[in-house]
């Protein structure tokens, strides 16, 4: 059985990559580095999309290196039904891009959040957690200033009855409500699903979150959920 | 023929406008009591290169809905276009 590769982009401003690629190698596979001006992805099983700040995140999160030359890879990728994950930046360009619903838009806040969250899974039905079940709730560290989830009142309904949910951002004990949501998203979705499950995009930093050593692990089986999925290993 | 493009993005009506409320916010504080529904968004100029106004205002339209605004959170619309001489 070979082992499973995963490609990180690095955009410029990209600045989460070589987190990613490490903890990819970490929990068993190989990480494939990829540049966003590369025309394909070195046929790797799956790819990442890292956080940072991707052409400076100028007009809007995003909305630049939604255009970018790879994404045309990465939307092929998408639509052959293989895995794409989007962390935080990666989120916001997956949403520019048309890939998933909705949109990141300034924390109602205005501040920069910087600290441990807690997030309910709700779905179980992407190849990030598959081998969680809904109702576990993973710690994970959120770092931005643009992560309020937003989308139309029908957008929203849609998402949720089609189980595109992935993530809500809930209390230690998995309750869902106001005073967990560290950035106003709408019905504190943290993640989402296309409607095939297999893009993904959160705004929590999971590749921030697998060595015991420097932190909680709640980012650990969405990376071994990945890995699994592409040796088509039971969970 | 060059003509100059002004397009005006918004955020859309009904999402909450962080900064339009902070802005408002700090209004009374400044003696302005009676100044509401501040929205903040963007403006932004570029100069388009066509044969016609039609090619030229076109053009702007289409930079205008696929880069500049994002329809999900956004309005866009042009708010002037004059000949660069």
């Amino acid at each position: 059985m070979s082992t499973p590769t995963v490609a990180v982009i690095t955009f410029p401003g990209s600045n989460d990559d070589r987190d990613a690629l490490r903890v990819v190698e970490a929990m068993g596979g190989r990480g494939v580095p990829v540049w966003h001006g590369d025309h394909d992805l070195r046929a790797a099983d799956a790819v990442i999309l890292p956080g940072g700040f991707a052409y400076g995140d100028y007009l809007r999160t995003g909305a630049i290196a939604a255009f970018a030359p790879v994404m045309d890879a990465v939307r092929e990728h998408a639509a052959a039904g293989r895995p794409v994950l989007g962390i935080c930046n990666g989120f916001q360009i997956l949403c520019e891009a048309g890939l998933l619903p909705g949109a990141l838009i300034r924390n109602r806040s205005l501040r920069f959040v910087h600290r441990r969250v807690h997030l309910r899974v709700e779905t179980s039905l992407t190849p990030f957690t598959r081998t969680t079940e809904a109702g576990d709730v993973l710690e994970i560290p959120i770092k931005h200033g643009e992560g309020q989830y937003v989308a139309e009142e029908a957008t929203l309904d849609r998402v949720e009855a089609e189980a595109q949910v992935v993530f809500r951002y809930s209390t230690p004990s998995g309750e869902v409500t106001e005073e967990a949501n560290p950035n106003g998203a709408m019905r504190n979705i943290a993640g989402v699903a296309n409607e095939a499950g297999n893009v993904v995009g959160l705004m929590p930093h999971p590749e921030h979150a697998v060595d015991p050593d420097v932190g909680p692990t709640g980012g650990q089986p969405l990376f071994a959920s990945l890995l699994s999925s592409l040796v088509g290993a039971d969970a | 023929m060059k003509r100059r493009f002004e397009v005006l993005v918004t955020l859309k009506e009904g999402l909450l406008d962080p900064q339009g409320k902070t802005v408002e916010d700090a209004l009374p504080r400044m003696g302005w009591t009676n100044v509401s529904d501040v929205r903040v968004g963007k403006v932004v100029e570029m100069t388009v290169d066509a044969g016609t106004e039609d090619e030229a205002r076109s053009t702007a339209e289409q930079v205008a809905a696929k880069l500049l605004a994002n329809p999900v959170i956004e309005d866009v619309r042009i708010l002037s276009m004059e000949d660069v001489t």
